[in-house]
């Protein structure tokens, strides 16, 4: 077989959101489980992997000289009021099941920072949200998915039962252990769209932290902004739930569970590499302060304004340039939120303030062995790639999360270790096995896989 | 694969032995580094290499024995590397300066010093660039000189070899463009090295560590030809343009 040194026809160029580290490979769609059986068994030397709409920011959803499947087409979406579920293809968006299900008063049980992530997506990842500590993942809402395997063989796999281990192995999985085509999961009733906001700005780091645990069951959803310029670590913590239909006014009920957000702008394509820099990131880190009120209760805001601000601006990656950047985000246990601050100190050290940083309380973990969550505190921080002394910074916290039992999340991760890795998921051995046995021949692989040995 | 950062976790080196490619391993960031193949023909200055870089701190160092001037070995050769994991930066750093006043009086010398710095660059770059180009990612850095940017006197053999490797080398990457391969082409000018110990300096000559960090910089930033220094581009421009029976009364 020959091939041609330049680009064919079908292959492309992909990257994650933080568009580093670019590699080609052959796309295909596939709008049924035996395209994607066959796609599976035509598979060439470079394996499989299923990618949907590329939200991860690192290299979990692109595998180079491998054939991705595109599953976009297989989106259909089924709500079923009854049993208070619903049943999506792989493809499907959070966003188009919100605005299929919202309407008819049914909420996701867990959204990530954008609704442009697929269903497959969202299992593969085990996304989390601003209420797990009250919720979980997305993964602990799964009633029930539909896997093609490493052979080809569907495979209908449940929580519980005798399919567990082979369920538990694909949330959180990173796509490793075969494609997701469908998947059931419960939803969240809800009598409007809108959500009551409470808001408070807090002055230093300890108090947002001290805060945020006072209230942990006090709202469904919280999270906090951290203002990485200043060494205090100021923040604002935004806390709310699902608004009951008595708290709106008579203008809003008569569309109370509308639901239809539009992106408000697209970052231009062509973004000068110097344009977030030192004195950027600090005026909007002091503006996005400012802005926030001292304190406010009771606010509506829409789901788009509270779950999901960034998605009004489409394309805003681009925004870092042509060095593309990365999101650090680790847990640690409660024991070691110290490092929550050494984080936030280090990364201002090396002159790399971030633009969105992010700070938030986990639950407890689930069963399954690579989801990233487990109780304790996240922080989420983004960081332009470009920056000198980046790399040895981030190794040296990598140590110290290590160290405290913590980790960092796969599906954000484009930097750590193999050995930073395998020594964060003790489980990754586990794993292991029940992927070897859905995927003896490794056909299933991805850039992120051959980076950490998985 | 390289990380976000640009940190690579696998080199291969083609002419292991190289001052410059060794200088260009030592100024590679390595912290992820795993997997570094010397290849070149069995000699101390290979097994010096290893032992340099293994002390410096870099993991998985390995010396296999590779011959540029026996092309009907490479397919093989390059399979087996690339089988047993990606290669991130492959450096095609081998080459003969000869002895251009023997090498005129011997054409079988010319075409020693040929084979080895062209035929066989041609032969393992291209069996390189399938194999890059199959996993999807990987930069080959491709040493030429300034010796090829125009025929000198006094080493148009070698400079011949360059000016030929060079063009081959900036086609090929155009071939890849956009396919996750690259090409990066450096055009060091005089560099203090085994190669050229004992010849008069020419201006603006550097030392390997120099070519090195340029060409580590010039990877993290995706560039495609670099000369080292940067500056001997303005100076290569002027003397492209000079008449020749101007360049050729330059001395040397």
């Amino acid at each position: 077989m020959t091939q041609s040194l330049s680009l064919s026809q079908g292959e492309q160029l992909l990257t994650g959101w933080g568009r580093t580290c670019p590699s080609s490979a052959r796309v295909t769609e596939c709008s049924s489980v035996e395209q994607v059986q066959a796609a599976i068994r035509g598979a060439g030397p470079r394996g499989v992997l299923a990618r949907g709409l590329g939200r991860s920011y690192g290299d979990a959803a692109q595998s180079g000289g491998a054939t991705v499947l595109n599953l976009q087409s297989m989106n259909s979406i089924a709500y079923d009021a009854e049993a208070g579920t619903i049943t999506a293809g792989a493809g499907a968006s959070l966003d188009a099941i919100m605005r299929a299900a919202v309407p008819q008063g049914a909420f996701v049980p867990v959204t990530p920072g954008t609704r442009m992530v697929t269903v497959g997506g969202a299992i593969g990842a085990d996304v989390h949200g601003k209420n797990h500590h009250v919720d979980g993942t997305f993964g602990s809402h799964v009633k029930s998915l539909t896997l093609v395997d490493g052979s080809g063989e569907v495979h209908e796999l449940t929580p519980d039962g005798h399919t567990r281990e082979h369920f538990w192995a694909t949330v959180g999985g990173m796509g490793l252990t075969g494609a997701v085509t469908q998947a059931t999961f419960d939803v969240i009733p809800v009598t409007s769209s809108l959500i009551s906001v409470d808001t408070e700005r807090v002055n230093d780091l300890d108090e947002v932290m001290s805060k945020m645990v006072e209230g942990d069951n006090k709202y469904r959803y919280t999270v906090a902004w951290i203002d990485t310029v200043s060494p205090s670590g100021r923040g604002v913590i935004t806390s709310g739930d699902h608004a009951p239909l008595e708290q709106l006014n008579t203008k809003q009920k008569l569309e109370a569970l509308a639901f239809d957000p539009k992106a408000i702008a697209t970052a231009p394509s062509i973004i000068p590499g110097g344009l977030l820099n030192k004195i950027t990131i600090r005026a909007f880190n002091e503006a996005w302060f400012r802005k926030a009120p001292k304190s406010r209760t009771d606010e509506l805001q829409s789901i788009g304004a509270f779950f999901h601000p960034l998605d009004g601006v489409a394309d805003w990656n681009r925004i870092y340039g042509p060095r593309g950047f990365l999101q650090y985000q680790f847990v640690v246990p409660d024991s070691a939120g110290y490092l929550i601050r050494t984080a936030l100190d280090r990364l201002r050290e090396v002159g790399a303030p971030s633009f969105l940083t992010v700070l938030k309380r986990f639950g407890a973990a689930n069963p399954a062995p690579l989801s990233f969550p487990q109780a304790g505190w996240t922080l989420a921080a983004d960081v332009p790639a470009g920056i000198d002394g980046l790399g040895a910074a981030l190794d040296e916290l990598d140590e110290h999360v290590a160290n405290v039992g913590g980790r960092l999340y796969l599906a954000k991760d484009s930097r750590q270790s193999p050995q930073i890795f395998a020594r964060t998921y003790p489980r990754l051995s586990e794993w292991q096995m029940v992927r070897d046995a859905l995927d003896p021949q490794g056909v299933f692989t991805s850039d992120l896989a051959r980076r950490l040995s998985i | 694969m390289n990380d976000a950062l640009g940190e690579p976790q696998s080199v291969l080196v083609l002419g292991g032995s190289s001052e410059i490619a060794l200088a260009t391993v030592k100024a590679l960031p390595h912290r992820r580094l795993r997997r570094v193949i010397l290849a070149a023909r069995p000699s101390t200055a290979r097994d010096l290499a290893v032992s340099t870089l293994t002390s410096e701190g870099i993991s998985g160092v390995t010396a296999v024995d590779f011959d540029a001037k026996s092309t009907e070995s490479h397919s093989a050769f390059i399979n087996e590397i690339f089988d047993a994991g990606d290669i991130d930066i492959v450096l095609l750093a081998f080459g003969v300066l000869g002895d251009q006043e023997a090498a005129e009086a011997d054409p079988a010398l010319a075409v020693e010093i040929a084979t080895t710095n062209y035929t066989g660059a041609v032969s393992i770059g291209l069996h390189v660039a399938r194999r890059l180009r199959m996993q999807g990612h990987g930069s080959l850095v491709v040493y030429s000189s300034v010796a090829g940017d125009r025929a000198r006197r006094s080493n148009f053999i070698y400079g011949s070899t360059k000016a030929g490797l060079d063009a081959f080398a900036q086609g090929l990457g155009d071939a890849l463009h956009k396919t996750g391969a690259h090409v990066l082409v450096v055009r060091p000018g005089m560099v203090r090295t085994k190669m050229s110990a004992g010849l008069p300096e020419a201006p603006m000559t550097t030392d390997a560590s120099v070519v090195a960090d340029i060409v580590v910089k010039s990877l993290r930033k995706g560039k495609e030809t670099v000369y080292a220094p940067g500056p001997l581009r303005f100076v290569m421009a002027g003397l492209k343009s000079m008449p020749r029976s101007v360049f050729r009364k330059l001395p040397r």
